[in-house]
């Protein structure tokens, strides 16, 4: 299959490369730029596994071309820690034992990472619905919205991180 | 020797970070990064994809496969057949309940999705695309899909490789269709009991067909190398000493030739535990072509071929007086196996340890009878997250106390007072031949009914039906059986369910200790740290804990059924105690004294009555490389393999209450306290966490999941569109509590905690939604409690209008 040229903004790296047409984000990501973070978790956009952020939005990267991300700003967990400390959300996740097996984890670390910016003063009840697409087996979701308030907190009192 | 001024032993205890510490996780830092290291992660030079061609019949012959097409796409290596297997004889493969199952279909399909063709290619999509082009010719079969209609006199026969074989794996069969008949108890005294009874009441409890659904799902990469004729198997495995035995019989493999190598695990709630066709087409994929084979499975895939749960249909009865005293319970259950008779229960106990079912009452006499029976649906039989057949065992029993007062108009909360095992009766022998080590039910129960204010609400209730509302309040106590098992009662294939670890301690006086179990979220590479500085005086960040590489770590198990904190957890705090013993002599070494003189102190040997002549752990673990007593070899380490001498008893008081809307059929949960003893609390801040994930998937279970077949086998909704996992917005707050009863026989009295919130809470909220039923006379209603099955049930009473 004819390949196609692309040039994205990934965790502030530049990046240009060759991709088919039907090459999934995800798998872009992962077996491409060896960004293995991103995981992979029902392919159907259902789990949230694979949420990163696109040009200021979460996306679901597994139902994401590579071609879209053309010309995009993207973002995933390994680009979240910014100068040599851990985002305030890994901070949180890990205070407050917002993670077991960690599969889901990059994807909800991704998706709170944009809704703190949508809404930094999320009340409980906010912070679910903002997770309900991002789904998580182990952990039952309490102490991952207390991780999230964590962070809210943090963000708060000492301003957003520096991307 | 120290002769200064030490700090005071609580100071110095804290500073270890061990047993009862809220410590925050070693797992984390990876994980939170993306740093982590799960399966498909792995990239091994070279690596090559396999996925399988699935059969869309349930029951079908196979006339012919044709692969020529699929072999012309760029990029497709080879495409295997159960025809390629034959020679090797790997188109089988023994199940761990002494049946076979096909790796490959041969001749025939057994269920819909069921492998017939591995496809290997360069890449997942070259893969994907060739797997449309195999070309297979069926003819299909009758099926059988209801367990109740298989060993019918017509039904039509659906394992013709077993015909004129008397056995499938566990006793004589009665029906080509019929796997094993299992019974256990006193049936003459438990007739005599209900003969002779006041009250009896009887009810059928289906356990629907559930999948754990792990959010990593199923996979290996096989590397064979061909020169040194070693096999490197990585994947997702819960146990992966056993996967390593299980290959070396399979195919005929020097067992010291196979390395078996499980990373991280995104999660396995028991479904992780078995063998799969997966893993046997890519190690044979990867012989046959000399390059690592990868094979990650689809998520559709994992929902309706790999393991399920549950699929009991059970018939309880219990007899009692007319005060409430339970005299005698009597079970009945058909079980589905599926296609195939691979269920993973020690291999002794086809019904794993269903008998349980007394639960925490005290029963005089109990009679249980299981048949187990073939159908036209995927294998398996998993525990998920619950120790083998408990959940199901759990349920019966809890489900029938509320049935029995209902018909005594009794409150359950009143009827389970008057039936709990009393704390003078442990060690209790219970009816079915189970010793349960410790509990004080009692001051649980009431601790939890005072929690909730039950009283409360009961009137609340009371008012509300009144008004012509739908309340409801569950209650559950749970007896769990976990920690399998003692050798005398637990293997699989004859290997002994001990568990192991092995301790090193450098002369730094930092360790590594491996272990034979295996991670799949519960933290161990923390809590079992703990337990070591409690036993050492190390403190846990100078211990690293190992998991998951045979080559390295002592021959374990692994882990499922709760059994890590039992039997592992038992090996580390055994393999440390003989550490100290030695440690003890090097000391009394060290100080020219001998080892009567010396006690032990937190993180160190001080001569009795001298605090301040002292020598720390740190110090005798560099003597122990460099100045050791005259006879003494060098070295500080132990190997403990543990065979506990019971199992453990967990057990806990669980009440929810929710709130039904009688004109939608949906239930809020209002509220959900938990009340857990597991025994001496490792870590109370990952106890907690396993509680909360345990609930919720209790929840999912009770509230929503089941694998639903249509009547000619096709698997309705095997995606997580259809497939229920709760959401952070559906997903209840949780209430945890706690009382501690430590096990007498455990090294450190740890009972192990990370299943007990399945196993209780299923029934708590079962029994909830059926409780706000109540006063129209409805004793039971099916799982899942669906909007749309409440709403039938409300339309049925005419309270819906």
């Amino acid at each position: 299959m004819a390949k196609q040229k692309i040039a994205l903004s990934v965790n502030g790296k530049k990046i240009e490369a060759s991709v088919e047409p039907r090459t999934l984000l995800v798998h872009f990501l992962r077996e491409e730029l060896n960004l293995t973070g991103t995981h992979i978790g029902c392919e159907t956009s259902h789990c949230g596994a694979c949420t990163v952020d696109l040009n200021g939005m979460s996306v679901k990267s597994c139902t994401v071309l590579a071609v879209q991300a053309d010309g995009g700003d993207l973002k995933t967990v390994e680009g979240l820690a910014a100068g040599g400390k851990l985002h305030p959300l890994q901070e949180g996740f890990m205070q407050e034992h917002g993670l077991q097996c960690g599969f889901c984890t990059p994807g909800m670390l991704m998706r709170g990472y944009r809704m703190l910016q949508e809404n930094p003063n999320p009340s409980d009840e906010d912070i679910r619905w903002g997770l309900s697409g991002n789904l998580c087996r182990c952990t039952g979701y309490q102490n991952i919205v207390k991780s999230v308030q964590y962070a809210a907190d943090k963000i708060r009192k000492e301003g957003a991180p520096k991307p | 020797m120290t002769d200064v001024i030490v700090a005071p032993s609580k100071e110095r205890e804290a500073g270890l970070a061990g047993i009862g510490s809220h410590r925050k996780r070693k797992e984390d830092p990876r994980l939170i990064q993306g740093k982590g290291q799960f399966l498909d992660d792995l990239k091994l030079p070279g690596t090559v994809f396999g996925d399988f061609v699935r059969s869309p019949h349930a029951h079908a012959k196979i006339k012919a496969i044709r692969a020529d097409k699929a072999k012309a796409v760029p990029g497709i290596i080879a495409v295997l057949t159960a025809e390629d297997l034959k020679p090797l004889n790997l188109h089988w493969m023994p199940t761990l309940a002494g049946d076979r199952q096909a790796v490959l279909a041969h001749e025939k399909v057994h269920f819909q999705n069921q492998e017939v063709a591995f496809v290997v290619g360069e890449d997942r999509y070259a893969v994907a695309d060739a797997i449309q082009l195999v070309e297979v010719d069926y003819e299909a079969l009758p099926v059988v899909i209801d367990p109740k209609k298989a060993m019918a006199p017509n039904a039509p026969t659906l394992r013709d490789d077993l015909t004129g074989k008397d056995n499938a794996g566990q006793g004589p069969r009665r029906h080509p269709n019929h796997i094993f008949n299992w019974s256990v108890g006193d049936k003459a005294a438990t007739d005599k009991a209900f003969a002779g009874a006041a009250v009896t009441v009887k009810e059928d409890i289906a356990y629907q067909r559930v999948f754990p659904c792990p959010l990593e799902t199923c996979g290996c990469v096989a590397s064979m190398d061909p020169v040194r004729g070693e096999l490197t198997l990585y994947g997702t495995f819960q146990a992966p000493h056993v996967v390593r035995t299980v290959v070396s019989l399979i195919a005929g493999l020097p067992e010291h030739k196979i390395h078996v190598i499980a990373q991280d695990i995104g999660g396995g709630f028991g479904g992780k535990v078995g063998a799969y066709p997966g893993y046997i087409c890519s190690a044979v994929a990867s012989i046959v072509i000399g390059r690592p084979v990868k094979w990650v499975e689809s998520r559709m895939d994992n929902l309706s071929t790999t393991a399920f749960a549950r699929d009991y249909h059970m018939t309880g009865e219990l007899a009692a007086d007319k005060d409430g005293k339970i005299r005698a319970l009597r079970v009945y259950v058909l079980a589905d196996h599926g296609a195939f008779n691979a269920h993973a229960q020690p291999t002794k106990w086809p019904a794993g340890l269903f008998s349980i079912v007394t639960g925490s009452y005290d029963i005089g006499a109990a009679h249980v009878a299981v048949d187990g029976v073939f159908t036209n649906k995927a294998p398996g039989g998993v525990a998920y997250r619950c120790s083998f057949r408990v959940t199901e065992a759990s349920y019966l029993i809890e489900r029938m106390v509320d049935v029995l007062a209902l018909k005594l108009g009794m409150d359950p909360a009143d009827l389970r007072r008057k039936n709990l095992i009393q704390p003078e009766q442990f060690p209790y022998k219970s009816a079915l031949g189970w010793e349960y080590d410790s509990g004080v039910y009692p001051a649980a129960l009431e601790k939890a009914l005072k929690a909730v204010d039950y009283k409360g609400l009961r009137q609340e209730q009371a008012e509300k039906r009144k008004r012509g509302e739908l309340m409801g309040i569950g209650l559950a106590f749970f007896t769990e059986i976990v920690g399998a098992g003692p050798t005398r009662n637990c293997d699989i294939l004859g290997i002994g369910m001990f568990d192991s670890c092995e301790i090193r301690v450098h002369p730094t006086g930092s360790i590594i200790a491996r272990l034979g179990t295996k991670s799949t979220g519960q933290g161990h590479e923390t809590t079992y740290a703990q337990i070591i500085a409690s036993e050492l005086g190390i403190p846990s960040d100078d211990i690293m804990i190992e998991e998951g590489n045979t080559d390295t770590a002592p021959y374990g198990l692994g882990t499922y059924g709760s059994r890590s904190t039992p039997v592992a957890g038992a090996a580390c705090a055994q393999a440390a105690r003989t550490i100290r013993e030695k440690a003890k002599k090097i000391a009394a070494h060290m100080m020219e004294v001998s080892e009567t003189d010396l006690e032990w102190d937190v993180d160190r040997f001080q001569i009795k009555g001298v605090p301040q002549k002292t020598v720390t752990m740190k110090q005798i673990a560099m003597a122990a490389y460099s100045n050791v007593p005259a006879g003494m070899q060098h070295g500080l380490e132990a190997t403990n393999y543990y065979d506990p001498p019971n199992f453990t008893y967990p057990f806990g008081a669980y009440i929810c209450v929710v709130d039904v809307d009688r004109f939608t059929g949906e239930t809020k949960v209002r509220r959900f306290y938990a009340l857990d003893d597991c025994g001496t609390r490792i870590n109370p801040m990952i106890i907690e966490g396993q509680v909360h994930g345990g609930l919720t998937e209790a929840f999912a279970i009770a509230m929503g999941q089941e694998i639903v077949y249509d009547e000619t086998g096709n698997v309705l909704g095997a995606s997580l569109m259809d497939y229920f996992v709760p959401t952070s917005v559906e997903t209840p707050v949780w209430e945890t509590d706690f009382t501690v009863t430590p096990s007498p026989h455990h090294p450190i009295g740890a009972k192990g905690v990370g299943e007990s919130p399945n196993v209780g809470g299923v029934s708590a909220f079962s029994n909830a939604v059926i409780d706000a039923f109540a006063h129209h006379g409805v004793t039971h209603m099916p799982m899942p409690h669906t909007p749309w099955r409440v709403s039938e049930v409300c339309h049925r009473l005419g309270i819906d209008k």
